[in-house]
């Protein structure tokens, strides 16, 4: 599979995928315990009966719902079927628009991997405007942003040198060069080591995504990330609802919760059906690689066979599955 | 049923007391009752009502609770000289040390509580109903020690209380492997703490292996600048009589870790700015000197080293530290000083630089330090508790009515803790 860089959405990739993403495939656990399941199923029946037409969008069948909710991984179809429709009920009371949530699993075969050109990134800052409207973003000034620019100086990077509210009349600033910054999901990610209640992990696919009606929001893996890539929703994040991205992903860009952390997690949403993350789409540069890691003939394998790459930080440790080089 | 006896006559003392005990409690219900309300805005807003940020993503609710796992993992300062060295006037009150263990423990559970963005999500913490990511997340350790600390202080001074109430001496195979295992726990739970922050390779402010260390040191001056003033102030109530010796042990261990602390703090500070080039140097430079023109903590860590300076040198003249105006000005001091650097100089620094280099400053809201205060006051009152009605039991003075008194109770019971000899 290959995902061309300069092209808008790969549709040859669309039908590849389509065939195996049908329903709501989870990874069972085997480990499931009696009590858990007798738990998750009183949950699940409580929002049956809310998503009968009689009880309509019942408020508080739905909180009991999603408070027995069951963790992502330990969750059966119907229980994720259950909290997927809870999650459009909540959109719709809440911001007023009819979401689409699923949870497309993971393709066989692909990690992905993100490769990011620095010498021809100008510091536009198209990518972080993208994501904010893909991944349903607070729209206030204060809100989350996964995606950080860095402006440096030429000639060195150290980050405390850094500035990331940079805004000159035009970019880039001559003497100066950009580097963005998301999360670089990392192959040992610090972040789900430190979650106390196995809220965030790996998914097969290289994404490391957070169940966000699993988190506490002790924001401990804030702490451990060395990337910054770890925000929280310190309040409920509020969006206009003609601005609304209703195609959303149960682990990605569905409307979060206050008072849990989220994270940067690849446009799951997009790329599980073969899409470009909105990130690279969006860049006018063509800065940004992004490509399935196993796959021998995709464009980011070429990258990092041919060109000069590098990780940030990398003497921590974590492997991020996101690398910078240049031309 | 004897044991809910026991509760019973327990609970029956807590509501006899004078004047002053009744405006003491009523003043804490006043403060716990404000922090409750406020922190009734903090689930309806979120956190959004502190003045923590994804910069600073910890601040003021932290930092107390690292230093309240200080407190009570300094109880063992009492533990270890009453049943190991067989220190009798140290016996008298070690029970004293148990109760603030048990308040300071509780404490600091409910200030990573108040910490959580989702408290309704706490089942998730429980091992099998919900997923307890053990023993990889250093987070889920420090649960498990604490409510295992927190369950053992407990047993203790439960089993030891209520031998006293029957009138019965406390048999020493039942309870004193326990006191072993406390003793290590209560090293376990600050240690495990310390390596919460120091786990972290993200944050090279923490990232070292002095953190621990300095952990203990500074939790051994607190507990008994604490303990020090509560115990002379129990003895001035009435409650418990005091020996004057054990004040001046605690004095000594106090003397000697603030030493110890201060020469870590020496340590450290060598390393940050001996060579200017380490990634550690930015956090200290901030917390020292300021960086960038960013210098909210510096007034802070100064204070804290001045006081523990003066406190330092109060303790270690020895008239000084011999006169009791003068060790309680020290005390206080050293309290105040460890809370201020352990706290906020070293929960914030960590997070200033970000990891990407940026500095953002923070300074807890004044409905944050109304909640926490709230706390505080949560666990005065769970100690002052916990005395009134400890302490008559501690001297016999509360036992069983039902009319089945052990003939040992009327002469004074022989081994373990000697309950009339107190009052001698």
């Amino acid at each position: 599979m290959v995902w061309n860089n300069h092209e808008n959405s790969n549709m040859s990739d669309q039908h590849d995928v389509s065939t195996q993403s049908a329903g709501t495939v989870t990874v069972p656990d085997p480990h499931r315990r009696r009590l858990l399941k007798q738990l998750g199923i009183a949950g699940a029946a409580g929002t049956t009966a809310a998503s009968a037409p009689a009880w309509g969008g019942s408020t508080l069948l739905d909180a009991l719902g999603g408070f027995f909710q069951d963790q992502y991984q330990r969750m059966s179809p119907s229980e994720i079927e259950a909290a997927l429709a809870r999650i459009e009920r909540k959109a719709k009371r809440d911001l007023g628009v009819d979401i689409h949530c699923d949870n497309t699993p993971p393709q066989a075969g692909v990690v992905f991997g993100y490769a990011l050109n620095v010498s021809r990134c100008r510091g536009y800052r198209d990518c972080v405007q993208a994501c904010i409207q893909e991944n349903n973003h607070g729209r206030d000034p204060s809100s989350t942003a996964y995606i950080r620019v860095l402006e440096l100086d030429h000639g060195q990077m150290n980050l405390e040198q850094a500035d990331q509210y940079y805004d000159p009349e035009t970019v880039p600033v001559p003497g100066k060069y950009y580097l963005p910054v998301q999360c670089m999901q990392c192959a040992d990610p610090p972040c789900v080591k430190a979650c106390p209640v196995e809220a965030t992990w790996m998914e097969p696919d290289g994404i490391v995504v957070v169940d966000y009606d699993w988190c506490i929001g002790c924001r401990y893996c804030m702490t451990a990330c060395p990337y910054w890539a770890r925000h929280f929703n310190w309040k409920q994040p509020t969006i206009p609802a003609d601005q609304v991205n209703p195609d959303t992903h149960y682990l990605g860009n569905r409307p979060r919760p206050v008072g849990v952390v989220e994270k940067c997690h690849f446009c799951i949403q997009r790329t599980r059906k073969g899409r470009l993350p909105a990130c690279a789409e969006a860049c006018p540069t063509g800065a940004r690689v992004f490509g399935n890691l196993l796959d021998p003939h995709s464009e980011i394998r070429y990258v990092l066979a041919n060109k000069p790459v590098f990780q940030l930080k990398s003497e921590l440790g974590t492997e991020p599955k996101f690398w910078y080089f240049t031309d | 049923m004897l044991i809910q006896n026991f509760f019973r006559d327990g609970c029956k003392e807590l509501l006899r007391g004078g004047w002053m005990y009744r405006l003491w409690v009523g003043l804490l219900l006043l403060m716990i009752a404000a922090g409750g309300g406020f922190y009734l805005e903090q689930l309806d807003q979120g956190l959004v009502i502190t003045g923590l940020s994804d910069q600073v993503s910890w601040g003021y609710y932290i930092a107390n609770f690292a230093f309240l796992v200080g407190i009570a993992a300094s109880a063992v300062l009492l533990v270890i000289p009453a049943y190991i060295f067989n220190r009798k006037d140290i016996e008298e009150v070690v029970l004293l040390g148990e109760a603030m263990a048990v308040a300071a423990v509780v404490t600091a559970i409910l200030f990573v509580v108040i910490d959580l963005g989702r408290p309704d999500r706490l089942w998730h913490l429980i091992p099998l109903l919900g997923r307890f990511h053990f023993p990889q997340s250093l987070l889920a350790w420090d649960v498990l020690v604490l409510s295992g600390y927190l369950v053992l202080n407990c047993a203790i001074s439960f089993y030891l209380l209520f031998c006293h109430y029957r009138g019965r001496s406390p048999v020493f195979g039942r309870y004193f492997p326990f006191v072993i295992l406390a003793m290590f726990w209560a090293i376990g739970i600050h240690t495990v703490t310390a390596f919460l922050f120091s786990a972290n390779s993200a944050r090279p402010f923490w990232h070292g292996a002095l953190l621990g260390p300095r952990f203990i040191a500074s939790a051994f001056v607190s507990g008994p600048a604490l303990l020090i003033v509560a115990l002379q102030i129990i003895h001035r109530i009435g409650h418990l009589r005091v020996n004057r010796s054990v004040i001046e042990t605690l004095a000594l261990i106090m003397t000697v870790s603030l030493q110890i602390s201060l020469f870590f703090v020496g340590a450290e500070l060598f390393t940050d700015f001996y060579n200017t080039g380490s990634q550690h140097v930015a956090s200290s430079k901030y917390l020292y000197l300021g960086l960038d023109g960013f210098s909210g903590l510096r007034p802070w860590i100064w204070t804290a080293l001045t006081l523990n300076g003066i406190a330092v040198t109060i303790l270690m003249i020895h008239p000084l530290r011999r006169n009791l105006v003068t060790l309680n000005t020290a005390c206080l001091l050293a309290y105040c000083g460890v809370w201020m650097e352990k706290g906020m100089a070293l929960v914030v620094p960590g997070f200033i630089p970000t990891p990407l280099g940026e500095i953002f400053e923070y300074l807890p809201t004044v409905s944050e330090v109304i909640i926490a205060t709230g706390c505080w006051a949560v666990g005065v009152l769970l100690f002052t508790l916990l005395v009134k009605a400890g302490a008559p039991l501690e001297l016999g003075r509360l036992h069983r009515t039902d009319g089945e008194q052990d003939v040992v109770a009327a002469n004074g019971p022989s081994g373990g803790p000697i309950p009339t000899s107190s009052a001698q």
